[in-house]
C-alpha cells in the first residue's frame, strides 16, 4: 500500500512532478545564493591589481553556474525516474544526493581562475541556439514530408502529366483503376481556380486597402486615425470560418439572385462569392502594411514637396506614393499568398467542381479545397488518390514560398534606403 | 543710407505671432526684409526663427495646432489674407530645409517635379531648359550632368542641397527660405553653398536661418537676432557683429548665452 496525502487522499506518485519540480527550483535557488555569497567571499580576498590573477567572474555567475548544473542534473534525474517509474521517496533521494553532488562540485569551481562567466554565457547562447534551431527543423520537417509523399505520388503520376494536364477527377482514377488515371490527375484547373479566386480577391482587397492607406495616413485626423486603424484590424482577427459562411450563406446567394434578375444564372458557389469576400478578408493586411510603409516615408519628403507649391494629392501620388512603392508591392505580395493560401472560405464558398474557367461566375475549385477533400474522412495512404494531396501541397508551399522571399527582398530593399 | 536699406522691401511683417497649440513660439515681430539681398536670422535653438520663417511660405499650415497672426505682406500684399491659395503662394516663395530632402526620384525628375506640377513647361524642350538652367544655377550641373538619370539620393550631402536648391529655383521663385541648410554639411559643402548663396541674392530675396554665426557675418547683408521668441535686434550685419545695441545680442554673439 503506498502512502497516501493527507490532504487529498492521493498517492505520492500522482503529485509528484509537480512537487519534484518544487523541490529541484527549491535547491536551485539555494545552491545560487550559496555559491554567490561563497563567491563573493573569495573574491574579496584575491587580489585585484594583477588582470591574470585576479578574480575572473562576477559572484552572480558562480551562483548561475552553481544553480544551473544543480537543477540541470536534478530535472535530469526526476524525468529518468518518472519514467523508470521508481517510487516517489527514490527519486527524491536520487535528487537530493546527486545535486548535492553536483553542488559540492561547484563549491570546487569557486575561485579566481574558474570562468564562471564563459560557461553561463555560453548556455544562454547555446539556449537560444536551441530554440531556433527547433523552429527551423521544423520547418525542414514539414518540407521534407511533403516532399517524399509528393514523391512517392510522382511514381505513380508523371510530373509533367501532374503540373499540365487539364483534366482533375482524382475519385474517376480511384474507381476505374487503370484507365484514364495520369489524365485525371492533371493540376491546372485546380491551379487555374486557385488563380482565379486569388485575382477576385485581389482586385476588390488592394484598391481599397490602398485607399484606406492614403486615407489614414496621408488626410484622417489623428483622432480618426485612432478610431478606423483597429476598426479595420478587426477584420484580420475574424476567423476565416465565420467568412465562409457570411460567403455561402449571404454574398453567394445575393449574386445569384441579382444574376437572376438580369436573366442569368450564377450558382450560389462561385468563384466571384469566395473571391469577393476572401478580398474583404485580406483588405487589412494591405491597408495596415501599406499605412506603415507610407507612414515611414520620412516627413522632409513631403515638406520638400510642398514648400514647391504642391497640392496634398500631387504630393501623394508622386513623391510619398512612389517612395513607399516597394513597400507597398510588399504588402500586396503577402497578402497574395494569404489568399493563395487561404482554405475555409473557399471550402464552403467556391464550390468542387475543377472546372477549368476564366469566368469566375461559375465554380471552381482550389488547391486547398482539394486538399481538404483528398484527406478528410476515411483515407489510406498509399493511393494515388491521397498522395496527389502532397503533390498539390508542395506545389502550392513552393509558390507562397516564392511570394513571400521576393515580398521580403522588396520590403528589405525599401527600408535600406531611409534607415 | 547703405547700400541694402535702399533695395526694395520684400515683406513687411507687423506684429506677427505664431503659437503652436495655444503656446506662443513668436511673440508679436515686426520686421521688413530687403529684396535681392541676404537676410540672416540668428539665436539660440527653440528662439522662434526656425517658426517665424515658416511664415513666409505658410508652411505651418501644414502642422497641425499652429496659430499665425499679424500682418504679412509681401509686395504689399497679405499673403495671409482669406482667399489667398498658399499652394500659389509657395510657388513663389521656396524653400531649402535643414536636411537635404531630394526625392526617391532621378536628379532629372527632382528639378523637373516642381515646373511639372505647375505646367511652366510647353515642351520637353521647354522642360530640359528649365533642369539645365536651374541646375547651372545651383552650381551643379558639371556634376552630374551625365547621370540625371541617376537618383537624387544617390548624391553627397552637398551636392544633394544644391539639388533642392535647384530643385527650387527650376519654379522660379521670388524668394528663398534656407532653415539652416548648411548644418548637416562638411565645411568644402558649406563653403561651395555660401558661394552659392552669394551668388543666388543677385536675383533672388534671401532669408537663410542658421547657427553658425560666422556664416552669417560671411553672407547676410542683414542679421536678425531672436531670443525667446522675440525679434532683439535687427540691423545691417557689420553692425550687429561689431557694435551690437543691444547687450542680449553681444552676450550672444560673444558665446556668453544661447
Amino acid at each position: 500500500m503506498p502512502p497516501r496525502s493527507l490532504l487529498t487522499g492521493r498517492t505520492f506518485m500522482e503529485f509528484s512532478i509537480p512537487a519534484y519540480c518544487a523541490l529541484i527550483a527549491a535547491m536551485g535557488v539555494l545552491a545560487y545564493m550559496s555559491a554567490k555569497r561563497r563567491a563573493m567571499h573569495v573574491a574579496a580576498g584575491t587580489v585585484t591589481n594583477e588582470i591574470s590573477r585576479s578574480f575572473h567572474s562576477r559572484p552572480n555567475f558562480h551562483g548561475v553556474f552553481a544553480a544551473g548544473l544543480v537543477t540541470l542534473l536534478a530535472f535530469g534525474v526526476m524525468i529518468g525516474g518518472v519514467i523508470a517509474g521508481l517510487p516517489g521517496w527514490l527519486v527524491i533521494a536520487l535528487i537530493v544526493v546527486l545535486a548535492g553532488l553536483a553542488f559540492a562540485y561547484t563549491r570546487t569551481t569557486i575561485r579566481a581562475n574558474f570562468k564562471a562567466r564563459n560557461v553561463v554565457e555560453f548556455a544562454i547562447k547555446s539556449g537560444l541556439v536551441i530554440c531556433s534551431t527547433i523552429a527551423v527543423l521544423t520547418t525542414i520537417g514539414i518540407v521534407l514530408s511533403l516532399l517524399f509523399e509528393s514523391l512517392r505520388f510522382f511514381k505513380d503520376v508523371p510530373v509533367l502529366d501532374f503540373l499540365t494536364g487539364l483534366q482533375w477527377s482524382p475519385q474517376t482514377a480511384l474507381r476505374e483503376d487503370q484507365a484514364g488515371q495520369s489524365g485525371a490527375f492533371g493540376a491546372v484547373p485546380v491551379f487555374a481556380g486557385t488563380f482565379l479566386v486569388m485575382l477576385v480577391a485581389i482586385s476588390i482587397a488592394a484598391p481599397t486597402g490602398l485607399m484606406i492607406a492614403m486615407y489614414l495616413s496621408e488626410y484622417a485626423s489623428k483622432r480618426t486615425r485612432s478610431i478606423v486603424k483597429p476598426a479595420i484590424e478587426i477584420l484580420a482577427g475574424v476567423p476565416t470560418v465565420v467568412y465562409g459562411y457570411f460567403a455561402l450563406l449571404t454574398v453567394g446567394p445575393t449574386i445569384r439572385s441579382f444574376a437572376e434578375s438580369l436573366g442569368a444564372s450564377v450558382p450560389t458557389q462561385s468563384a466571384i462569392a469566395a473571391g469577393s469576400v476572401m478580398g474583404v478578408m485580406i483588405i487589412p493586411f494591405i491597408s495596415s502594411l501599406s499605412d506603415d510603409v507610407i507612414n515611414a516615408v520620412p516627413q522632409s519628403l513631403r515638406d520638400g514637396s510642398y514648400a514647391l507649391g504642391a497640392t496634398r494629392s500631387e504630393t501623394m501620388i508622386k513623391v510619398v506614393f512612389g517612395g513607399a512603392l516597394p513597400g507597398i508591392i510588399g504588402a500586396l505580395l503577402l497578402a497574395v499568398s494569404r489568399a493563395i493560401g487561404e482554405t475555409m472560405i473557399v471550402v464552403m464558398a467556391a464550390g468542387r467542381a475543377a472546372n477549368l474557367t476564366a469566368n469566375p461566375f461559375e465554380a471552381v475549385t482550389t488547391v486547398t479545397v482539394q486538399i481538404v477533400a483528398l484527406l478528410t474522412g476515411d483515407t489510406e495512404f498509399d493511393t494515388a488518390k491521397t498522395l496527389s494531396a502532397f503533390a498539390l501541397g508542395l506545389v502550392l508551399f513552393v509558390i507562397t514560398l516564392i511570394l513571400n522571399v521576393i515580398a521580403l527582398i522588396i520590403v528589405r530593399r525599401y527600408r535600406e534606403r531611409y534607415d | 543710407m547703405t547700400e541694402n536699406t535702399s533695395k526694395n522691401i520684400k515683406f513687411t511683417c507687423r506684429d506677427v505671432r505664431v503659437s503652436y497649440s495655444g503656446k506662443e513660439a513668436v511673440k508679436g515681430i515686426d520686421i521688413e526684409i530687403a529684396d535681392r539681398s541676404v537676410t540672416a536670422f540668428i539665436g539660440p535653438s527653440g528662439c522662434g526663427k526656425s517658426s517665424f520663417l515658416r511664415v513666409f511660405n505658410r508652411m505651418n499650415d501644414t502642422i497641425p495646432g499652429c496659430a499665425v497672426t499679424g500682418d504679412i505682406r509681401m509686395d504689399g500684399e497679405d499673403i495671409y489674407a482669406p482667399g489667398l491659395d498658399p499652394v500659389l503662394l509657395r510657388a513663389r516663395v521656396g524653400m531649402v530645409f535643414q536636411k537635404p530632402n531630394p526625392f526617391p526620384k532621378s536628379i532629372y525628375d527632382n528639378v523637373a517635379y516642381g515646373p511639372r506640377i505647375h505646367g511652366l513647361a510647353e515642351s520637353k524642350a521647354d522642360l530640359d531648359e528649365i533642369v539645365h538652367n536651374s541646375l547651372k544655377r545651383a552650381g551643379l550641373w558639371d556634376e552630374v550632368k551625365d547621370r540625371l538619370k541617376d537618383s537624387g539620393t544617390g548624391l553627397s550631402g552637398g551636392q544633394q542641397q544644391r539639388l533642392v536648391i535647384a530643385r527650387a529655383i527650376a519654379v522660379s521663385p521670388e524668394v528663398i527660405l534656407m532653415d539652416e541648410p548648411a548644418s548637416a554639411l562638411d565645411p568644402i559643402a558649406t563653403a561651395k553653398l555660401e558661394v552659392l548663396i552669394e551668388e543666388l541674392k543677385e536675383k533672388f530675396c534671401i532669408v537663410i536661418v542658421t547657427h553658425s554665426m560666422a556664416q552669417a557675418a560671411r553672407i547676410s547683408q542683414k542679421t536678425a537676432f531672436f531670443h525667446m521668441g522675440d525679434l532683439v535686434e535687427y540691423d545691417e550685419t557689420d553692425q550687429i557683429f561689431t557694435n551690437p545695441a543691444e547687450l542680449r545680442t553681444q552676450d550672444y554673439i560673444m558665446g556668453r548665452t544661447g
